[in-house]
């Protein structure tokens, strides 16, 4: 089979391929390293792990040759650089990480070892998962792989999760797994043309996952397809005892869920995310996707969730809160970057200076700030009450409709030096993400269309807790009938 | 709300984040930016509402009281800048 | 009260005690507590705050903490919070704590203080908390850096603080003494406080009598109950001496210098610590089964106050006695296997008097008793079945605290065995009494000091094993003639 046709294979084929002996792993996961490099002008990955993988994808071959296969066997994986990978460099795409090997292995990633999936490297980020445009890292911007046809410019893949998605997206990876925090898996799925799930909070354990906000954090997969999500959710989930907040509850078989059928679920269409100024091809799109729903079968129904614009500020304040604490533990002492000082204060600041880039010091910076004395109940409890009430809203929305209909982004792809200097510019791109974060409920993003420009556009479908099946099984129908077949401009193996 | 030099001075020294003097004036106008955005919240009536703390279902998840890690001084020393003897080491201390 | 140039102040003491919680594990990790290993070898990733490391409580030290606020007859809160406390420091890898600061697991609670002068004296508690200790910077081993080690970073705190009840240096004491006692009763700390198990903070300050509290200092880390009376005294003085000038007392936390007795300020720029406390996002409400704490209250062993009292009725212990036999776990222990069916009176002197008097002059605890319970159990069974006399158990004492060989051994091999054959104590008076004519002439013409000039006598003719009622009995016959 040709490089390019290997590439072009989904998850779900090419564990297809492996079990019918079509090809090797070793094979697949040489086609995928030789991608890796390929597409190393996009700077996707910060550490491509060629030698490692193939002998992961050897030592597959292995068990699929006696017959003992296990549900991941050779599947190539991109990580992004945020999972701790023991032995392997893990930056979080910050200088102040230099040289940082973990002495151990992340609970997600380790599962998908335990299930026999191959490392081909650790992915770009915005430092510290904080972005949306993965311009923010240390090692320089990500490229979408996606470009306007009719103009040259670089594009973001968006973030925070850009490196795994641009991976995924221009085939240089099967699937890959993210974080998303305020929409940093969806947002960069919905940028490159990809699928991206957020699962549940709680659904995949956070250990070994350098922590941006503690209860906003969700591990979750980035593939090509909605089956493919389904897949590699059950091997990245479960219940860990080291993670106090992991959920104690068992895992569905997530691809058997995805029958096809949709009849009667009722898909809520929540009408404070018509925002003001949304582009008009968006709204079109969404109005398509409900449409696709309805002749699957599904019942489409205005709702309301009040507390919607309020999210992002609600957001703004606990994600800094959160992080300006987590944070705190780079300070130059056990590992990563030291700056030299005269006292240790004077250690401590130098190296963090020195080590965080622009955008993490600002949310340090608002963080510290809404913590402070005088200043923690105007901020920071409030923006607790007011999620309680953002949750609120969906719990209520829930009893009414069984999944929601969303765009994922406020836009396409934008290029990488349109990059605004106004901060909450940039925030606004989380729009539409937000809330599921800080409700805790699933959301997916599926490529549904592209826009005007030749970009891609993504739907989003969001869930009950612990409900991935409805939302996987939705979005599965909004897939088929979207068809959504387009390729970026530059991908591995050339366009097959 | 609007936080002037001073105030973002504090901010940093409490964030342990060296700050040079041209920097103090526009990340004072970017939080202040920021700040007075997020305050669109004291729009929303939440009299009443118990704060949110996290997602999580669970009730806290306890362990047995087992020795069951530790013992990897050298797992927890390799990282570190610098060492010494088996401990870290960082500039004196002055109390 | 304090006598001033200017009147009498009253000084006015709160305490704030950190106790480790005697356990395997950490607080929140799986690591080791044990005191003295090498640095760092005791340490997890999570204790050393490694990027994507969680907490995850251990059941046992929630365990520990209520027993202790049932031992401290305080209110436990079944539900409670941790929050973060967040400051820079070496020996805190996460740049910050985990502790709880508006809702503790134990609430309101009371010591009460046996006075010297027999009284009892209420102390309230404030609250109990759980938290991590951090964990030992070292600033002596080289010139211009700190070592740190971590062995005791996310170990498990008790933090219980005092109402500001305690008027003075020797209440401080009492009251140190009998919360530690508490504590090691309940086994759920080792009151150690030169190994830093048992650590205590002060707040100090003075006010004329009736008058609103004064202004308060801090002052940390005092590592023996001498070390904090000490620095309570001279924190009194100094505040009273600033104010009779006219001067205000500025709040501040201070460092007790033990080498030359004083308080002084902390040099490093201690600007009002900000921690921005907010509720840990990676744990979950401590949620406490009321059935659950039933049991433990029902399990909780005899407290020194309970065993006081029924030492006092059961036994017919003085209340004195009382006292210093329960005033530690191990004492008392110990007392009651020695007067385990035998006359607690006299179980209570040997231990009291002559067991207290080796163990002081060996500098030991009763751990280190060089005489078994059992055998002194023993020994006063050969006193009271006759055997051997009183004082000659005193001989017999000393030599089972030197040779460490049992009563019984000691009592044949010296043959010390008491005499009771009349017969043969009243041959030895007939040839005291015959040797000694004169005297006897003298003593029947009235000298009766005489008497104990002639029981010396016989008791050095038998080697002091004459039992010395029988000898009183005849010797009296004889002499009366």
């Amino acid at each position: 089979m040709s490089d390019s046709s290997l590439l072009a294979l989904t998850l779900a084929e090419a564990r297809d391929g492996l079990a019918r002996k079509f090809f090797s792993a070793h094979e697949l996961t040489l086609a995928y390293n030789e991608a890796v490099t390929e597409i190393e002008p996009l700077n996707a990955y910060i550490t491509p792990t060629p030698e490692p993988a193939l002998e992961m994808a050897d030592a597959a071959d292995q068990r699929l040759a006696r017959g003992e296969a296990l549900p991941l066997d050779g599947i190539p994986i991109a990580v992004k650089d945020l999972y701790c990978t023991k032995g392997v460099l893990t930056t979080a795409a910050s200088h102040i990480l230099d040289g940082f090997h973990p002495p151990y292995e992340s609970t997600v990633t380790d599962r998908l070892w335990q299930s026999g999936a191959v490392m081909l490297g650790k992915t770009n980020l915005d430092e510290f998962a904080m972005g949306s445009s993965s311009t923010t890292s240390y090692y320089g911007p990500t490229e979408n792989p996606w470009r306007r046809p009719d103009d040259n410019r670089p594009l973001v893949p968006g973030g925070s999760s850009g490196g795994s998605a641009a991976a995924v997206a221009a085939r240089a990876a099967l699937a890959a797994t993210g974080t998303d925090t305020g929409g940093s898996i969806r947002q960069p799925a919905s940028f490159c043309g990809i699928v991206g799930l957020k699962p549940t909070y709680g659904r995949c354990s956070r250990w070994g996952v350098v922590a941006y906000a503690s209860s906003l954090d969700h591990p979750g997969p980035m593939t090509r397809t909605v089956r493919d999500a389904a897949i590699l959710l059950r091997a990245m989930a479960g219940n860990d005892p080291r993670d106090s907040t992991s959920a104690p509850v068992p895992v569905p078989d997530f691809e058997a869920a995805l029958t096809g059928d949709i009849r009667g679920v009722r898909v809520g269409i929540p009408k404070e995310y018509r925002a003001d100024g949304m582009p008009s091809e968006i709204e079109g799109l969404w109005r398509q996707g409900a449409e696709w729903l309805r002749s699957a079968g599904a019942q489409p129904v205005e709702i309301s969730l009040p507390m919607t614009k309020y999210a992002l500020q609600a957001y703004y304040i606990i994600a800094p809160a959160e992080a300006s604490s987590n944070l705190a533990r780079y300070d130059g002492v056990r590992f990563g970057l030291r700056v030299e000082g005269n006292s240790l204060d004077e250690m401590y600041e130098l190296t963090r200076a020195a080590g965080f880039g622009a955008e993490v010091c600002r949310r340090v910076m608002i963080g510290t700030y809404v913590l402070s004395a005088g200043y923690y109940d105007a901020y920071y409890l409030k923006a607790q009450r007011v999620r309680a009430l953002i949750a609120r809203d969906f719990a209520a929305a829930f009893e009414s409709v069984d999944c929601l209909l969303t765009p994922t982004a406020p836009s396409a792809a934008f290029a990488i030096d349109e990059n605004t200097e106004d901060p909450i510019a940039m925030y606004l791109n989380d729009l539409f993400t937000v809330p599921a974060n800080l409700a805790g409920v699933p959301a997916i993003s599926v490529p549904a269309g592209l826009s005007a420009g030749g970009l891609p556009l993504g739907l989003q479908i969001t869930g009950r807790a612990f409900d991935e099946e409805t939302v996987l099984r939705v979005a599965a129908v909004l897939e088929s009938a979207a068809q959504f077949r387009h390729v970026p401009s530059f991908v591995a193996g050339g366009r097959a | 709300m609007a936080l002037d030099k001073a105030a973002v001075a504090h901010i940093a020294a409490l964030a342990r984040i060296r700050l040079t003097e041209a920097e103090l004036e526009p990340l004072a106008d970017e939080l202040s930016h920021i700040l007075t955005w997020v305050e669109q919240l004291n729009e929303v009536d939440t009299s009443g509402v118990a704060p949110m703390a996290s997602a999580a279902v669970t009730s806290l998840p306890m362990r047995n009281d087992d020795v069951t890690d530790g013992g990897c001084r050298q797992d927890i020393l390799s990282n570190a800048p610098r060492t010494a003897r088996g401990f870290f080491v960082v500039p004196k201390v002055v109390e | 009260m304090i006598e001033g140039r200017s009147g009498p102040w009253e000084t006015v003491i709160g305490l704030e005690v950190h106790a480790q919680v005697v356990s395997k594990a950490k607080l929140f990790s799986g690591a080791a507590t044990d005191f003295g290993a090498e640095p760092n070898t005791q340490v997890s990733p999570v204790d050393a705050a490694f990027p994507g490391m969680l907490p995850v409580i251990n059941r046992f030290c929630v365990e520990q903490a209520v027993k202790t606020g049932l031992g401290l007859d305080a209110e436990i809160k079944l539900e409670s919070v941790f929050d973060r406390k967040n400051y820079f420091y070496p020996d805190l890898p996460p740049g910050y704590q985990i502790s709880q600061y508006q809702q503790p697991v134990v609430g309101h609670g009371k010591v009460v203080l046996d006075m010297p002068d027999g009284t009892a004296r209420e102390i309230g508690i404030t609250r109990l908390h759980l938290e991590q200790d951090a964990g030992k910077s070292l600033h002596d081993q080289h010139p211009t850096q700190t070592y740190v080690d971590l062995n005791r970073a996310g170990v498990a705190l008790m933090e219980i603080v005092s109402e500001p009840d305690l008027r003075s240096a020797d209440e401080a004491a009492i009251y140190l003494r009998k919360l530690r006692s508490i504590l090691r009763y309940l086994g759920t700390c080792d009151g150690n406080m030169e190994q830093g198990s048992l650590r205590c903070d002060c707040n100090v300050s003075v006010r004329r009598p009736g008058e609103p509290y004064g202004i308060r200092c801090e002052i940390k880390n005092l590592n023996s109950v001498r070390y904090v009376m000490q620095a309570i005294e001279f924190e009194a003085r100094r505040q009273i001496d600033i104010l009779e000038e006219g001067g205000t007392i500025e709040q501040q936390t201070r460092l007790f210098d033990a080498g030359r007795g004083i308080t002084r300020p902390m040099r490093s720029k201690e600007e009002a610590h900000d921690y921005r406390y907010f509720p840990d996002p990676d744990l979950l409400p401590l949620m406490l089964d009321p059935e659950w704490v039933a049991r433990l209250r029902a399990e909780l062993p005899e407290l020194p106050d309970a065993k006081k009292a029924r030492f006092v009725s059961e036994h017919g212990l003085s209340p004195d006695d009382a006292a210093v036999l329960v005033a530690d776990k191990e004492t008392a222990l110990f007392f009651e296997r020695v007067a385990a069916g035998r006359d607690p009176k006299a179980a209570a002197n040997w231990v009291t008097g002559d067991l207290f008097a080796v163990l002081n002059r060996r500098g030991v605890g009763i751990e280190q008793s060089p005489v078994s319970a059992e055998e002194l159990g023993g020994l006063i069974d050969l006193i009271a079945d006759g055997t051997i006399s009183g004082r000659l158990a005193k001989e017999v004492f000393a030599e089972m605290v030197a040779s460490g060989a049992d009563p019984a051994t000691i009592v044949e091999a010296k043959g010390l065995r008491q005499v009771t054959d009349s017969e043969a104590i009243e041959a030895v008076i007939d040839a005291v009494l015959a040797a000694q004519t004169d005297k006897v002439a003298e003593y029947r013409a009235g000298r009766d000091k005489l008497y104990g000039f002639f029981v010396g006598q016989i008791m050095r003719a038998t080697q002091g094993k004459a039992n010395p009622a029988l000898v009183n009995d005849l010797l009296k016959k004889k002499l009366a003639g």
